[in-house]
């Protein structure tokens, strides 16, 4: 069951398109990652499923009801451009934004003494916001924005701005909270943290979708079917003794050791190569080359530029 | 809905609760007071009497009458030594009177003092010789008595008065309650549009915008603040009514005069003197200001001011809602308040285009520049206030009133979607022809 699917979104602005017929589904109870280059047109859907802009033509569902007004009670959104008011104290705005969203001045009370507990700022209820380190800010900003318990959460760079141990802490809170039910749609750079986190991601590049799926699915699939071996006790090359069945990608000795990436063809299996290895010296290991998350963005944002630009500016 | 009352109730809080809203409300009444109270105690210090040393070698001027606050001194020596014991006399000022060269003695008359004489004093020694001299002239010209001309002297002042319902209103009366009531329009939406436009770029700047309006509409946000700060500004403006007269009230009590409603008066009129024109001699000033006052007071009870404070609270409401969603639209365009400058101007214009228009309006109250610019929206807040006192056809009142309700929905649907649009931008330069782009999306 999804949770939100967009059906066909576009968007455009005076000079550009910023959404071509974009299309997403967002599996319930998983942590979905939008990605993308800056200026793809990623924080121009999270504004039109936060209901900030309305798209031009195309659709969004929640749980299979059109989405409408109403149902921004189901959404927490963290932006990535964000701030407080200055002048505030962090707790008269924490209840403030917190009211906003729906919630009761009890009920928000009490949420936020669990949560600034939790996160150890409760010695700054009564400071003003500018008296904060940038990393407190932000831990309140995470707060109110998932204090309302909503069912969709949106986190738009949620780690920048926070050194390593916060944002560890934050990360174990989001998957905490996918644990507890609720679905992420979480946009980053970060893709380190995309395969830390993510379940499914969507790739978007020059306003259009270009990859969508489970991220285990995603990286199987850009296998290239490639092994990382040593041998010890060989001093010659593989690239000149191996078949056909066997291309060398890269070799080299590092004094005894043979390190070596070999590409698997004809449909050979690991074994198969280990039983040829095997005849030259002692294998010490062997390990799939499975593409990172950061491998496969790059490849496919260039492959698709070079594509967008031969087809002379007109869209697949 | 239930959220607007939650972004009203931050607005006005945050405002009331700020040091510059108390400073100003406690200042503001303090001001007014000392204005209303100031006076009283310099009228009392002028009582004191000036004495002039009057050294007269023409020996005409032999009796310039004094009165109560200067008094002359006749001294008969030469002038090196009247200079030379000046400071053992003690006096105030030496008044030195040539013996003519010539007929008339316009430039010769010479003032000598360690200060600067004040105004009343040089004009009341003038006065008093232009008499003594004028009257001897006709006397040795055509055998004339001053005196005489002073009796077939007549004064007429006209009375305005109301055909219908007969009240009686002095013009003087009339322009200053129509000014005052027109500047503090001005006053008012200028210093509370500012505050609108800076709470926008606060929230612009700081990115809490964002924030806010992923749980509520953009339009909800700008109303909420509009409402907000409208009620900081009923609340000032009560604040400073009540303080005033009760500072004023305990004043009275204390120092247990009525003079002191007087003074303000006084003194208001004799300012006021400049603005009217009119034609009296030295010896009737004193009565015609006394007349004055006392038909100003009379006529204060001769204005609806119920009409005038019910249409005050009107004009001030809309043409303030009207230049918030203005202003509003511009703090959404900008990053920060240095760019506001480019986009002030068209709401400038207008409104110190009404504040100058204030002089022929007030002689023409009835005339087709009031008739147009207390209609048009943009300037109907100040220039019907102005009007008003004067006394507005029904029609027209209505007309202006209806005209500034449609102009205040117009101006908020355009800014809101300017306001949209542009609290979502940021980092970049905009024009006016980027603003045309957003009220078209």
């Amino acid at each position: 069951m999804n949770l939100l699917e967009t059906r066909n979104i576009t968007k455009r602005f005076a000079n550009h398109v910023a959404l071509n017929g974009v299309s997403i589904s967002v599996p319930e109870q998983s942590i979905f990652g939008l990605l993308g280059p800056n200026g793809a047109g990623k924080t121009t859907l999270i504004r039109i499923i936060n209901m900030i802009t309305g798209p031009d033509e195309g659709e969004v569902f929640l749980k299979g009801e059109k989405l409408e007004k109403n149902h921004i009670v189901n959404i927490g959104y963290l932006p990535e451009e964000r701030g407080l008011y200055k002048k505030m104290k962090v707790g008269e705005q924490a209840i403030y934004l917190a009211q906003l969203r729906g919630l009761t001045y009890g009920d928000a009370i009490r949420k936020l003494k669990y949560w600034f507990e939790k996160f150890e700022l409760m010695g700054w209820w009564n400071r003003k916001v500018e008296e904060l380190s940038k990393g407190m800010q932000q831990k309140i900003q995470f707060i109110v924005t998932v204090l309302h318990e909503p069912k969709l959460l949106i986190f738009d760079e949620p780690f920048s701005g926070f050194d390593p141990i916060n944002a560890g802490l934050i990360k174990d809170e989001i998957i905490r909270l996918r644990d507890n039910g609720a679905t992420i749609i979480f946009s980053t750079h970060n893709m380190a943290s995309v395969e830390e986190l993510c379940d499914d991601i969507a790739l978007i590049n020059k306003s259009n979708k270009i990859l969508e799926g489970k991220v285990r699915e995603i990286k199987n699939s850009y296998k290239s079917n490639s092994y990382q071996i040593e041998i010890a006790g060989y001093n010659k090359l593989l690239k000149d003794t191996l078949n056909h069945d066997f291309e060398v990608v890269d070799e080299s000795h590092d004094d005894d050791i043979l390190k070596a990436k070999v590409k698997l063809l004809n449909n050979k299996t690991t074994n198969e190569m280990i039983a040829v290895l095997m005849k030259y010296g002692n294998v010490h290991s062997i390990q799939e080359i499975i593409p990172t998350m950061n491998d496969i963005f790059i490849s496919k944002v260039n492959s698709d530029t070079i594509h967008y630009n031969s087809a002379s500016g007109l869209t697949e | 809905m239930n959220k607007i009352f939650i972004i009203i109730k931050r607005e006005y809080l945050v405002r009331v609760k700020k040091k510059s809203f108390i400073v100003m409300t406690i200042l503001g009444p303090l001001l007014m007071a000392a204005m209303m109270i100031v006076p009283y105690y310099i009228t009392k210090l002028d009582k004191e009497q000036k004495i002039i040393d009057v050294l007269d070698e023409t020996g005409i001027y032999n009796k310039l009458g004094s009165n109560e606050t200067i008094k002359f001194n006749y001294i008969y020596t030469d002038l090196e030594t009247a200079i030379a014991n000046f400071d053992e006399n003690k006096t105030s000022a030496l008044l030195y009177i040539p013996k003519p060269d010539i007929i008339e003695p316009t430039n010769a008359v010479i003032y000598y003092s360690d200060k600067q004489p004040g105004n009343t004093v040089t004009s009341y020694i003038e006065d008093k010789m232009k008499y003594v001299y004028e009257n001897r002239k006709l006397m040795e010209l055509y055998g004339i008595d001053k005196k005489q001309i002073d009796e077939a002297k007549v004064r007429i002042t006209i009375k305005s008065e109301n055909i219908k319902t007969g009240e009686t209103n002095l013009p003087l009366a009339t322009t200053l309650l129509g000014i005052f009531a027109g500047f503090l329009i001005y006053f008012a939406i200028f210093m509370y549009g500012n505050q609108v436009m800076r709470g926008v770029i606060e929230e612009k700047t700081s990115r809490i915008v964002e924030i806010i309006v992923s749980s509520v509409k953009p339009f909800q946000l700008l109303l909420g603040k509009i409402v907000g700060i409208a009620l900081v500004g009923l609340t000032q403006f009560l604040l400073w009514i009540v303080l005033t007269l009760s500072i004023v009230a305990v004043f009275q009590l204390t120092v247990g005069s009525k003079e002191l409603v007087k003074a303000p008066q006084t003194e208001m009129i004799q300012q006021s003197n400049v603005l009217v024109p009119q034609n009296s001699d030295a010896g009737s000033v004193q009565d015609s200001d006394n007349e004055m006052i006392h038909s100003l007071v009379k006529s204060i009870g001769n204005y609806n001011f119920t009409l005038i404070l019910a249409s005050f609270f009107f004009f001030f409401l809309f043409g303030y809602l009207l230049y918030a969603a203005l202003f509003a639209a511009i703090g959404s365009a900008v990053d920060n308040e240095a760019d506001t400058q480019q986009f002030m101007l068209p709401i400038t214009i207008p409104l110190i285009l009404a504040f100058v228009l204030a002089q022929p309006i007030i002689e023409n109250p009835q005339g087709p520049i009031a008739f147009w610019f207390s209609i048009i929206p943009l300037t109907s807040p100040i220039v019907m206030m102005i009007r008003i006192p004067f006394g507005v056809p029904v029609f027209e009142l209505i007309l202006s009133m209806g005209l500034l309700v449609l102009g205040f929905l117009a101006c908020t649907w355009l800014a809101a979607k300017i306001y949209r649009t542009g609290i979502l931008m940021y980092g970049k330069k905009i024009s006016y022809r980027e603003l045309w782009k957003w009220l078209k999306y």
